[in-house]
């Protein structure tokens, strides 16, 4: 069965980590969908939340993989359990006298931010689940969008679970 | 105490136990080789190509059980050992390679004879290093050898920049490891070894496949003890090879594409496989969802990535071999399979491993070489007809005995690693049974034997073709001899042998294998060539075809 997993691979704060993690993934012709990475509470562990499509068989295997790296820690594959999930996108949209109005009111539904205002452009900045920022992707995108970013996902388990 | 960075490498060797660094200098490990000039209590063996030391480390690991160590200058010295690297780590060898580097202010920068070593290696190591920081250097080299050893073990690269190499350092070194994202497994689990157990004491056709994780973490007292007590019969890889003694009277020889037809038949038809430190390589399986279809399948490994990759286990455990099968073998019960044991001596009687006709045929050198050394020399192989002949015409009691490129069949493989395997066993007589193909891949080799009076012996089997890919040719590809016939110019192997100053001989008649193989083994100061012209159309058979099964098997 092929399905998006999301894996998070808690490893050593060194040099080099990323590109061997990634190399595994390349070497099975897997695209990553998004990649985070950052330190934890614990300045000498990173945290990579990894989202990549493909069988589940294979990813089991790319999961044993990663864990075989020397500076991986841990590896947990999402799968199956409740997570809190979360994106961030800046949006630059073009906003003029006629679509301001529509606009903010769009933004102020979605909970999302406007930070930083030009004659012509808004720049939206949104975060949370990747439907929510879909959707005001979407929206926003018959205003005419002239650029934009989007974070990879990074995802906690629900409850005093930990990786 | 106050040393330099290539002082503390030497002397963290040193606390490490090693005895022989196979080694080629240059630029970048100037420093080092300075250190090396006055040390005398760590042999240097200098080769005549970078490949050759890698082989060579490989070939001392894989003889004595101990980590190999070879080192290399930067860029090209560094590249050179690629293969070698690839070679163990598909089969699981411990060796440290440490690699001289560009100093540290110009790595990055293309700067002279700079490469990426540790960018290139990546995929082909257990880990890798580059040192930036000289106090780093004594922790370094003992993770790096405890990594190498232990778990899976497998190569581990260190990338010595030379300025880190020059460093003064104040040399402490560690007690212990400390690596908290690499803590092998290595008791299995007691429920699952138990419900192993059970299922054994049921099966009625039992096959154990055993593979290299049984020298590796050298369970073949324990083996041996599993098998005779529950009565199963026991198939060994080439990596396995020795693991089991194939004289027993429970050994099925080798599975798979050259292996026995009883050892595939008898997994074909086995309702359970013990799989022991095994991997279910290709070369092995044929038609991975047609592999023992009818078996039950318990998988004992150290490397949790191994258990379901290519089949999925119906018990898994994962855990050192050795410690498992010893426990296996005290819990099954006493059993007896007369009904499957008869059944695999009718397949044994019915497809003997055996040739046809008379003649210089290769298959009976490795026979007279195997009589002549009492079946007590250690096997190196170089790859293709020579290997397969040599894993069925070699019987082994030994683990450490046979030693051949399983995963990567690196050609070159063979003289270089027989050099090593020399070194660690200067009591036995040690053989490359080589092709003529594969003999010119690491040649200058002999050079570095005759230098360190080595006694290495190589039999060539001459068939004057690169004859495994001939083979293929002929059975696969309509005859079409593609640029694999190499008889149009054959070096006179005896005058080579002769130029390096080492013994060459030739054999063109049966009548004189014996003799020849004798003249070897009583030169005991430099290595002895020998180029027998065997028949030059013989095919390795049983043949299992790539990707078929054992309907698809070829006896003759
Ligand atoms: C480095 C390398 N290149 C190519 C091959 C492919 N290959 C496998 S066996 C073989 C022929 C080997 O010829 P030879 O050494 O004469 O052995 P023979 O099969 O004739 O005994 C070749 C080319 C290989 N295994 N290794
Ligand atoms: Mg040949």
């Amino acid at each position: 069965m092929t399905m998006k997993h999301t894996i998070s691979v808690l490893v050593n704060n060194r040099p080099g980590v990323l590109a061997r993690a990634a190399g595994l993934f390349a070497r099975r012709g897997f695209n990553i969908d998004s990649l985070a990475v950052s330190t934890t509470n614990d300045p000498d562990t990173s945290r990579m939340t990894i989202v990549v499509d493909g069988p589940d068989q294979v990813l089991e295997q790319i999961s044993k993989q990663l864990y075989k790296l020397m500076d991986v820690i841990k590896v947990l594959d999402h799968q199956d359990e409740p997570v809190v999930t979360r994106e961030l996108a800046l949006v630059k949209v073009r906003a003029d006298a006629n679509s301001r109005a529509e606009i903010m009111q769009t933004v102020s539904i979605f909970r999302a931010n406007i930070v930083d205002i030009s004659e012509t452009t808004f720049t939206v900045e949104v975060t949370g689940g990747a439907e929510k920022i879909d959707a005001l992707i979407n929206l926003l995108s018959k205003h005419g969008i002239k650029e934009m970013m989007r974070t990879g996902r990074i995802v906690l388990s629900r409850g005093p679970r930990t990786a | 105490m106050q040393m330099t960075g290539a002082e503390a490498l030497l002397e963290a060797m040193r606390r490490e136990g090693v005895e022989v660094i196979f080694g080629y200098p240059g630029g970048a490990l100037l420093p080092v080789y300075d250190v090396l000039y006055d040390t005398t209590d760590i042999r240097h063996i200098l080769v005549r190509h970078e490949q050759g030391a890698a082989h060579a480390a490989d070939g001392y690991a894989r003889a004595s059980g101990k980590v190999g160590v070879c080192m290399a200058t930067s860029g090209p010295g560094g590249t050179n050992l690629v293969t070698g690297i690839a070679t163990a780590y598909m089969d699981s060898i411990p060796i440290v390679a440490i690699t001289g580097q560009v100093p540290t202010f110009a790595v990055g920068k293309d700067a002279f004879q700079e490469a990426d070593i540790t960018g290139i290696t990546m995929p082909i190591t257990k880990h890798n290093y580059l040192i930036t920081d000289a106090n780093e250097l004594p922790r370094i080299v003992k993770e790096a050898f405890h990594i190498a050893r232990t778990g899976r073990p497998g190569p581990v690269l260190i990338d010595l920049p030379r300025d880190v190499q020059q460093a003064s350092i104040e040399f402490e070194y560690p007690e212990k490891v400390q690596l908290r994202g690499y803590r092998p497994v290595t008791t299995g689990h007691a429920r699952m070894i138990e419900r192993a157990a059970e299922m054994i004491d049921a099966a009625e056709r039992p096959v154990i496949y055993g593979g290299g994780g049984i020298t590796a973490s050298d369970a073949q007292a324990e083996l041996v003890a599993l098998a005779e007590r529950a009565d199963i019969p026991v198939t060994m890889t080439l990596m396995g090879k020795g693991g089991f003694p194939d004289d027993h009277e429970l050994s099925l020889g080798m599975p798979g594409m050259h292996g026995t037809a009883y050892a595939n038949y008898a997994l074909h038809e086995a309702d359970l496989i013990i799989a022991l430190g095994t991997r279910f390589d290709d070369r092995v399986t044929g038609k991975l969802d047609m592999f023992a279809r009818r078996a039950k399948v318990i998988h004992v490994d150290v490397d949790p990535a191994e258990i379901g990759k290519n089949v999925r286990p119906a018990l898994p455990i994962v855990g050192d071999v050795k410690q498992v099968v010893g426990e296996l073998a005290k819990r099954v019960k006493e059993n007896r399979h007369p009904k499957w044991r008869e059944r695999i001596a009718e397949w044994k009687r019915q497809y003997p491993l055996t040739w046809k006709g008379d003649g210089l045929k290769p298959q009976f050198v490795i026979q007279e070489i195997w009589k002549a050394t009492e079946g007590r020399a250690v096997i190196v192989t170089e790859v293709g007809q020579n290997q397969m002949w040599a894993a069925q015409f070699y019987p082994c009691r030994e683990t450490r005995q046979f030693l051949s490129s399983g995963g990567l069949g690196t050609m070159g493989y063979g003289l270089p690693a027989a050099i090593g395997a020399q070194v660690a066993r200067p009591d036995r007589s040690v053989w490359d049974i080589a092709g003529d193909g594969s003999i010119q891949m690491n040649i200058q080799e002999l050079a570095s034997a005759v230098a360190a009076k080595l006694p290495v012996k190589v039999a060539i089997l001459n068939n004057g073709y690169l004859g495994m890919v001939r083979q293929w040719q002929t059975l696969f590809f309509q005859d079409r001899i593609s640029h694999t016939d190499i008889s149009d110019v054959t070096p006179d192997f005896v005058k080579l042998a002769e130029a390096y100053g080492a013994v060459g001989l030739r054999v063109t008649e049966k009548s004189e294998v014996t003799r020849a193989i004798e003249r070897a083994m009583e030169i005991d100061d430099r290595p002895c060539m020998i180029d027998f012209h065997v028949a030059r159309d013989e095919n390795v058979m049983p043949m299992v075809p790539a990707g078929g099964t054992v309907d698809d098997m070829l006896v003759e």
